[in-house]
């Protein structure tokens, strides 16, 4: 109990610390909306030239898209700053971290906590809910137990990407972009009918980095529709596996990392 | 003149060399290229077939060019907004650079040009490579969109890294400009047509990208170099390049100039 309110008292001087440049915040607050909406703006561009992408009308990807960019917003709220480690172990300030009683990785994730990306989340809830409103859904206790289900194991499946990109930093010393292209590109991914996949896009986007499972196949479900090859609308219901899948593979990575770490010799 | 220019060659050379040592942060960049290219591929080859197999001027072949062009560039044009020229300003080490016999403008965008121009050899080249044998792409079989692509190219660089260092001389007045880079970040990729040509975007956005200089760094070297756009009309867009970048390259002096009375009255 007394370890949880050192935490707080952490996070609490991480907000206060934001705050204090107040121009800088706004603009913070407002680039994260932006990033949401030229995001869904880049969806929408592509919907404007035709009706229907890979099975799925505009206001129906609003569903995919709202499902995984929530789960993404609220991931990179709590878990972006892990982006920040390969700093971290060039500049030294790592061997601080393994000097604290406390788990690296925890350290780590409550380090930063990123308000600025509050304002994101807002653009995918309210494409889920317009999704919701606007598309027609078979409302049944099991539809709202899947957005539940998804919403949670979207949040699960994006934060073990980051952890398990962290992990890989230990070897990759300025080679982020490598991690970046599996974590950002993920996300780029999570908001895609993942009919237009081709095979080795299903594989590592369907199920190697489960980034179907984030939005594509809940949506599927909730919305009635008939999967591709290989990604049936029922595999929805095994989001929570994935999530599992995803956790497993970022703490071995995580673990590799964390002991093939020599120091930064600062 | 010759003796004047000497040292931004050496600058230039020197941003190359700087940026040749991080080999593994290249290949990073193009497994990041490469990967998004394919998802590029995956979602807007599903758009044109969608369109029956054809969508505002471009068919599989000229999208194909399209996404490995830009995936091809996205290394060397500036569209993330960070330059060294930035940290310089926050921790206060610009005022050696006001100290040298070299225009700070000037030096800071010709170093940053030849980091760039080195990432086309481990990043640009072999994106494109990729996208030529594994997917294919169609591209002009005349060498004069290539002669004049190469000239759009390097002006589209050189248009980034001016822009990023007007959005560097924000720091001369705040204290934190991570929000402004954030910023530029956002806005730039989308209206310079990193994920979407912007001849697919509905009319008034096609407006408004166009009275910015943002297509003048990705889209119009791309539409030069795979030859959807020739003849008259690619000089044209090789003008508009130019243009922006005289006024963005004025635009930086007098910046320059208020900035370092700035930062001069904050004592340094």
């Amino acid at each position: 109990m007394a370890d949880l309110a050192a935490y707080r008292a952490v996070l609490a001087s991480r907000v206060r610390a934001q705050r204090s440049y107040k121009a800088n915040f706004r603009i913070d607050l407002l680039s994260s909306l932006l990033i949401g909406i030229i995001e869904l703006a880049e969806v929408w561009v592509l919907f404007h030239n035709v009706h229907s992408l890979g099975g799925f009308t505009f206001s129906q990807i609003l569903l995919v898209f709202g499902l995984a960019d929530v789960a993404f917003s609220f991931t990179d709220l709590a878990f972006g700053h892990c982006d920040n480690l390969p700093t971290y172990i060039r500049a030294g300030t790592l061997d601080v971290f393994y000097l604290r009683p406390q788990p690296l990785l925890l350290q780590l994730i409550t380090s930063d906590i990123s308000l600025r990306r509050l304002t994101r989340a807002m653009v995918g809830i309210a494409c889920v809910v317009t999704a919701l409103v606007v598309n027609d859904i078979a409302w049944s206790p099991s539809v709202v137990a899947l957005l539940a289900l998804s919403m949670v194991s979207g949040f699960a499946v994006f934060s073990a990407l980051f952890v398990w990109a962290a992990g890989a930093q230990f070897f990759l010393i300025n080679g982020a972009e490598m991690t970046n292209a599996f974590v950002y590109g993920g996300r780029y991914a999570a908001t895609q009918p993942g009919a237009v996949w081709n095979r080795p896009l299903k594989v590592l986007f369907g199920f190697f980095f489960p980034m179907a499972f984030t939005g594509y196949l809940p949506a599927l479900e909730i919305l009635g529709l008939p999967g591709p090859e290989w990604l049936p609308s029922w595999l929805a219901w095994c989001t929570p596996l994935a999530a599992i899948w995803a956790w497993a593979m970022a703490l071995l990575f995580w673990r590799i990392g964390v002991r093939h770490y020599q120091g930064g010799g600062g | 003149m010759r003796a004047s220019l000497l040292p931004y060659w050496r600058l230039l050379v020197a941003g190359i060399r700087q940026q040749s040592t991080y080999r593994l942060a290249a290949l990073g960049g193009l497994v990041a290229n490469a990967t998004f290219g394919f998802l590029k591929v995956a979602v807007l080859f599903a758009t044109v077939e969608a369109a029956g197999g054809e969508l505002g001027g471009y068919d599989v072949g000229t999208m194909s060019a399209y996404i490995w062009l830009s995936q091809g560039m996205l290394g060397s044009v500036n569209l993330f907004g960070r330059s060294d020229i930035a940290d310089r300003i926050k921790d206060g080490s610009v005022t050696t650079d006001f100290l040298r016999p070299l225009d700070v403008q000037a030096a800071a965008i010709v170093q940053e040009v030849g980091k760039s121009l080195w990432a086309l050899v481990p990043r640009g080249i072999p994106s494109v490579l990729i996208g030529a044998v594994v997917v294919g792409m169609s591209m002009p079989s005349s060498p004069w969109p290539y002669l004049l692509g190469l000239i759009s190219l390097v002006l589209g660089i050189t248009l980034g890294a001016a822009v990023v260092y007007l959005v560097a001389t924000t720091g001369f007045w705040m204290v934190e400009t991570r929000g402004v880079q954030v910023l530029y970040m956002v806005i730039s990729g989308f209206l310079a047509g990193l994920f979407v040509p912007i001849s697919l975007f509905p009319q008034w956005l096609h407006a408004l990208a166009t009275a910015t200089p943002f297509p003048s760094m990705m889209m119009y070297p791309i539409d030069v170099l795979s030859g959807r756009v020739d003849g008259l009309a690619s000089l044209g867009l090789v003008a508009a390049q130019v243009g922006w970048l005289g006024a963005v390259a004025l635009i930086g002096q007098i910046v320059t100039r208020r900035g370092r009375h700035k930062l001069e009255v904050q004592g340094g």
